[in-house]
């Protein structure tokens, strides 16, 4: 116990540097996004910095495009080397706050198997979600049937939260994807 | 007893423009669009809302920077706002000459729009509120198959990009609305929303699935080309994205 003690605080240490260096400003953090996980944990979209991210936006009623996106970031994932692999974190933010509570978004994650300690999926309030997909560049729109209409993408954040990548191939492997993938984890913080 | 009515009636009617000049209520109802709601031909559903009088001025915008020092041109993340954000004005600071107080604001993104409407405790408001304000003329609602309102919504692409933009203080429309169609364009709410792919299945060409939204979405009233104009540029715009000409006015619910 005593020999770990200076590793503790040297992490400490890590850490608070690592809080103190400032968002870049290409970094989607500079965005305050709360959001609130399948388990109704909430925390500020800019906390998942420290790790890369891979993630999209869906919506869980969606019979269409959203299952697709679903599989190509589980897809994805799987194509990573177990290293690689643990190095990132799934995310999936809702179009849809208004039809996606807690309740929805924990039933949709167990019905498509979805690992919470590696997949998030999370809601934000309706203005939030404008300001997100307007960072990340995607497009959407509610229809009067309440459905979406909206691009479909997969998007690789740096540690960061710069988009160090992005793929609109939905439904079937992107090697350039993945290995763009390998490289952001690869590469040393600074 | 009846002087000091009239009275109060007079103060109350003096004090009423610097309150109510802000903004103004609009009744909303069914809005035949040139965006169909649905994709092919629905009319929108527009609830009653509010609407700001007159686009937001450079010495408003001024003064939330003030108030608001991380939407400051030397402070705000470049994701949130390009180079060329509030590039006209004089410093971080000062408007200076080539930004008059009373001239609409330009060069500003989205996301300082919004954040500056959320600053009013106001949003911006959606292309439907904003199509259906703009379709009002002096004395109607809808004018838009009148061949003055198509002229006058044309005649801004004839002003040249470079000359200064005049003071707001337009002519209101019916509603009491001014300055809508000239001389800024405007950020909406749902920019990013207006030309999105009614059906994003076909797979084989991610391409395709990017872009195929403009091809997908049936446009109504094809003659009224000056509205579908706004439609493709706010479409082509990012949020983050600054133009000469595109400003903003806010939004509140009813």
């Amino acid at each position: 116990m005593k020999r770990l003690l200076p590793l503790f605080a040297m992490l400490l240490l890590l850490g608070s540097a690592r809080a103190a260096t400032p968002l870049p400003g290409d970094s989607i953090y500079n965005l305050k996004v709360q959001l609130t996980d399948q388990d109704g944990h909430q925390q500020l979209l800019s906390a998942r910095r420290g790790r890369p991210q891979l993630m999209s936006m869906i919506y869980t009623s969606c019979k269409m495009v959203c299952p697709m996106i679903i599989d190509s970031m589980r897809l994805t994932r799987n194509a990573l080397d177990p290293a690689t692999r643990a190095q990132i974190d799934l995310l999936a933010v809702s179009f849809d706050p208004a039809r996606d509570s807690v309740a929805t978004l924990k039933d949709y994650a167990e019905k498509r198997k979805l690992d919470p300690r590696i997949w998030t999926l999370a809601r934000t309030e309706p203005a939030q979600v404008r300001q997100l997909s307007g960072v990340l560049g995607l497009q959407y729109r509610q229809l009067p049937d309440g459905e979406f209409n909206h691009s479909s993408e997969l998007i690789l954040l740096d540690a960061d939260g710069r988009i160090a990548a992005r793929t609109a191939r939905i439904g079937k492997l992107d090697p350039e994807f993945v290995e763009a993938i390998r490289k952001v984890v690869a590469q040393p913080r600074g | 007893m009846r002087n000091r009515l009239a009275l109060a009636l007079l103060g109350l009617m003096l004090a009423l423009p610097a309150v109510a000049a802000d903004y103004v209520a609009l009744p909303g109802g069914r809005f035949a669009s040139v965006l169909p709601a649905d994709g092919k031909a629905a009319p929108a559903q527009i609830a009653p809302f509010r609407l700001r009088t007159e686009p937001v001025t450079n010495a408003e915008f001024l003064a939330f920077v003030k108030s608001h020092p991380e939407w400051r041109r030397d402070r705000v993340a470049s994701i949130l706002a390009d180079q060329r954000y509030l590039s006209h004005w004089a410093d971080a600071e000062t408007l200076g000459s080539g930004a008059l107080p009373r001239q609409p604001v330009t060069r500003v993104s989205w996301f300082a729009a919004q954040a500056y409407c959320e600053s009013e405790g106001a949003r911006l408001p959606s292309w439907y509120e904003w199509e259906y304000a703009a379709a009002a003329d002096a004395t109607r609602r809808d004018a838009r198959s009148d061949p003055a309102w198509r002229e006058k919504l044309l005649s801004w692409y004839s002003r040249p990009s470079s000359a200064p933009l005049p003071d707001i203080g337009g002519a209101p429309n019916v509603y009491g609305v001014r300055d809508i169609t000239q001389p800024v364009w405007e950020w909406v709410d749902d920019f990013n929303a207006l030309l999105v792919a009614s059906d994003s299945r076909d797979q084989n060409d991610p391409d395709v699935l990017k872009f195929c939204g403009a091809g997908a979405v049936s446009l109504q009233e094809k003659e009224n080309y000056a509205v579908l104009m706004r439609i493709a540029m706010l479409s082509a715009l990012q949020a983050a994205d600054t133009t000469n000409n595109m400003g903003f006015r806010c939004a509140k619910p009813e």
